[in-house]
């Protein structure tokens, strides 16, 4: 091999080790960013892991907006319209959160079972719908249209 | 009936696409000049009418003419003139036509400044705008027609979404559309390169200032978004790794690499293929961005309700696109020549280095953003990527680059003698470290993080300097920069070297932004004082104040500083009259030092609101050194040796196709 070849040949090699290494880096921290999304249905059966942060989304329950004593916690419930689960955040809620609102919430379950929140997110647009909320809404709606389905054979 | 005019004008910007796509191209490989010849007034036709069809509907809007679907949903008697304008692109129909108008203006821009280019040159560019202007002209009319009517019309309209009520939103998307679209004349001259099999350093002289320019548009409408993103979400943050943010991010970060490899590919006539890749790559991204936005398959801040089947027009348009230039691509590349050889240590080298690292990034980002399609799809649970993901990305890749990108400039092209680069670059490794470390230490800024944005910051600077000093040593001492910048070759430089001090303010701002920031929410009662980074901050209350489409609640904040005023803030929540929504107005004094930034959470009782106070130092650096990226890529765009040199290969070209057409 000529020694320009050989040089650029190293050169090549340099640079596929280095994205090589770039990318197993990425990859690996990739993984332990993600987070996933569960419905509410989906806690109350414990599938949520306890211990890693995870976004939890559904529409807020109508009349259980609460605000804790005086600071700016605020407590309210989310649904898919099947089950429930409480969510507390402290801070400033998002100019579009309302009660009947879908929501998004990113944090992490307590042991009590509530959500604490250290983010909520509610989209610009009040027609809009996060998409992994109409999902779930849709997946409790068709449960309960097959368990009523069920129970109008049985008796 | 006017607004049946501007569809029939539609329909015949379609026709002249149609034939602006298919005859002067044909001409040029038939060699009937006379077919050729159609392509400049067939680009200025489609023009007017897309220009006509553009002001058919603003017009609507400014009359308030609600038998017009898209006017009905988006307009309102109370909007103010400007965010009527504005509300044309507020929404889907009306911002494809904004996207068609400007690829139009583009496609004219092309016909009457590239009259340098060989006739034949320009024709192939123009067909394929044209064909691209199919393709969005055709879901324009066939998906999304802004000129459907309703009947009965409604008295009063539905009003533009009151996020967008806004000035920075009011040309943020056109900024956008610019440079997305504008990449579109990179693709063209990529395609029309490969389809007449003649990929040469001409053809990058030739492409290199309009993508420079499309660009400079992308940074700018990056920035304003950034900005308007930071002003009117109410909560400071100014980049949010948000999907649709991302869409526009991956273009830029693709044309970043293409602009760089276009100069050697100008220079040198190394890295042909890359560089018709990078500009292939830079289109198709531009297009991915359109599709993430107006699809709606992603959750996004900026996810506005949209259509799932117009995401699959134009996934279906991607597709073509992409698959299309990549056959083209795949049968071409064989027959382009190598280009001229390059040692280790030279510039060729090292762009190349910036070239990995841009689209490795570009990999990146386009992986974070799309996994949660993935994910979704093989059923592997509804995922998003975290924040930090995003930006330890850019914290491990950034700092390479800039190492890079302060040797390149010093470095010469072909065989650099790598003991006089050292030499070159020794002063400003030692000036760039020690500051580091200094800042570094626990007596000054006790954080690694900024002492490592202090020596990158610095050594961009030093080694600017040196490159500076060098050149004008070259060139005959200080007395003769001026004489230097308006010469041939001398913006380019100019332009390179204000665009990478744009990057030193950039990583300043970032780091310091996130390092140092105060931030606070608070319940405040009236009369109460907050201290927040040696500034008190008094809240005086909130009046109701009416405004021209709104009712505001307005707040009153001093902000003073050892006793003395520093700012009086009014932060305010609306609520729109039409759509009842309400919106925070934050309260921002701006500084180029520094920002304070006020805005009003909710009502709490007893005149009590929770507020969010904020302090951040040097945030606007982060806009300013966007500004001067983009200022730097202007310059370079308008150097004057792309004139000489298209007019010279003009001259050249007449000799190899006749215009009397007895060839």
């Amino acid at each position: 091999m000529r020694p320009a070849r050989k040089k650029r040949l190293y050169l090549i090699l340099l640079i596929v080790a280095g994205v090589g290494v770039a990318a197993a880096l990425a990859l690996n921290a990739f993984n332990q960013n993600l987070m996933f999304f569960y419905s509410p249905s989906e806690v109350s059966a414990g599938k949520a892991p306890p211990d890693h942060p995870f976004r939890l989304g559904g529409l807020v329950t109508k009349g259980s907006v609460t605000r804790l004593t005086n600071g700016l916690t605020t407590r309210f419930d989310v649904t898919d319209m099947d089950k429930t689960v409480s969510i507390e955040y402290t801070g400033i809620l998002p100019d579009l959160f309302r009660e009947g609102q879908g929501i998004v919430a990113h944090g992490k379950l307590r042991d009590d079972g509530v959500f604490v929140a250290d983010e909520v997110l509610a989209k610009h647009d009040e027609k809009y719908m996060p998409p992994e909320v109409a999902a779930s809404l849709k997946e409790a709606h068709d449960k309960g249209v097959a368990a009523a389905a069920a129970k109008e054979v049985k008796p | 009936m006017i607004p049946e005019l501007g569809h029939f004008a539609l329909i015949l910007a379609l026709c002249m696409a149609l034939v602006l796509a298919v005859v002067p191209l044909a001409g040029t490989f038939l060699r009937m000049p006379a077919w050729v010849a159609l392509a400049r007034p067939l680009a200025w036709g489609q023009f007017t009418f897309l220009a006509l069809a553009f002001g058919v509907l603003v017009h609507a809007f400014l009359v308030d003419d609600f038998s017009v679907l898209y006017v009905a949903n988006n307009g309102n008697t109370l909007l103010p003139n400007i965010y009527k304008v504005s509300a044309v692109w507020g929404a889907h129909e009306g911002s494809l036509l904004l996207w068609v108008f400007i690829l139009s203006s583009w496609t004219v821009a092309v016909a009457v400044f590239g009259r340098n280019l060989p006739e034949e040159v320009q024709a192939r560019v123009l067909s394929v705008m044209g064909m691209i202007a199919i393709g969005f002209l055709s879901f324009l009319l066939f998906t999304s027609n802004p000129f459907e009517r309703v009947f009965p019309a409604p008295v009063e309209g539905g009003e533009l979404n009151p996020l967008l009520q806004d000035f920075g939103l009011a040309i943020h998307p056109p900024m956008l559309y610019m440079g997305y679209v504008g990449m579109s004349v990179a693709f063209a001259f990529a395609i029309a390169a490969l389809l007449g099999g003649r990929l040469d350093a001409a053809w990058a002289r030739w492409s290199r200032p309009w993508t420079l320019v499309a660009w400079v548009f992308l940074t700018i409408g990056i920035v304003l978004g950034s900005w308007w993103a930071y002003y009117e979400l109410g909560w400071g943050g100014w980049w949010f790794w948000d999907p649709v943010e991302n869409a526009s991010f991956m273009p830029w970060l693709a044309g970043t690499a293409l602009v760089h490899s276009l100069a050697v590919t100008e220079k040198r006539g190394a890295f042909k293929r890359w560089t018709v890749l990078l500009a292939l790559l830079a289109f198709s991204l531009s297009l991915l961005g359109t599709f993430l936005v107006r699809s709606g398959v992603l959750t996004s801040v900026h996810a506005f309700a949209n259509d799932p089947e117009r995401g699959l027009f134009i996934l279906m348009f991607l597709m073509i696109v992409i698959g299309g230039s990549l056959l083209l691509y795949a049968v071409r590349a064989p027959d382009i020549s190598r280009g001229g050889g390059f040692a280790t240590v030279s510039r060729e080298t090292l762009l190349l280095g910036n070239n990995v690292l841009l689209v490795l990034m570009t990999v990146l980002v386009l992986m974070g953003t799309l996994a949660p399609l993935l994910y979704d799809a093989f059923g592997w649970g509804k995922i998003s990527v975290g924040f930090p993901w995003f930006n330890s990305m850019l914290v491990t890749f950034m700092p390479l680059m800039v190492l890079l990108m302060g040797i390149g400039p010093l470095t010469r092209w072909k065989q650099q003698e790598p003991a006089e680069l050292v030499r070159r670059l020794r002063l400003a490794l030692i000036i760039s470290v020690v500051a580091g470390v200094a800042v570094a230490l626990p007596l000054l800024g006790d954080s690694w993080s900024v002492g490592l944005a202090a020596a990158l910051s610095l050594w961009l600077v030093a080694t600017l300097l040196t490159g500076l000093k060098l050149r004008l040593r070259a060139r005959g001492g200080i007395g003769s920069l001026w004489q230097d910048f308006a010469g041939r070759g001398g913006r380019s430089y100019y332009g390179m070297w204000l665009a990478h001090l744009g990057v030193a303010f950039f990583i300043v701002g970032i780091t310091v932004v996130t390092q140092f920031d105060v931030e606070k929410d608070e319940r405040m009662s009236p009369g109460q004082t907050i201290e927040l980074a040696g500034y008190s901050f008094r809240f005086d209350g909130v009046q109701t104040a009416p405004g021209p489409n709104y009712k505001a609640q307005r707040g009153t904040v001093h902000v003073s500083r050892n006793g003395a005023e520093v700012a009086l803030l009014h932060p305010e929540k609306r609520v729109y009259q039409v759509q009842r929504k309400p919106m925070t107005e934050a309260g921002i004094d701006a500084g180029f030092m520094r920002d304070i930034y006020v805005s009003l959470g909710e009502p709490l009782g007893n005149g009590d609101w929770s507020m969010r106070l904020y302090y951040k130092p040097l945030v606007r650096w982060i806009w300013f050194g966007g500004l001067l990226i983009a200022a730097g890529g202007l310059l370079a765009a308008s150097d004057p040796r792309y004139r000489h040199l298209l007019q010279r290969q003009r001259a050249g070209a007449r000799d190899v196709l006749p215009a009397g057409g007895h060839a």
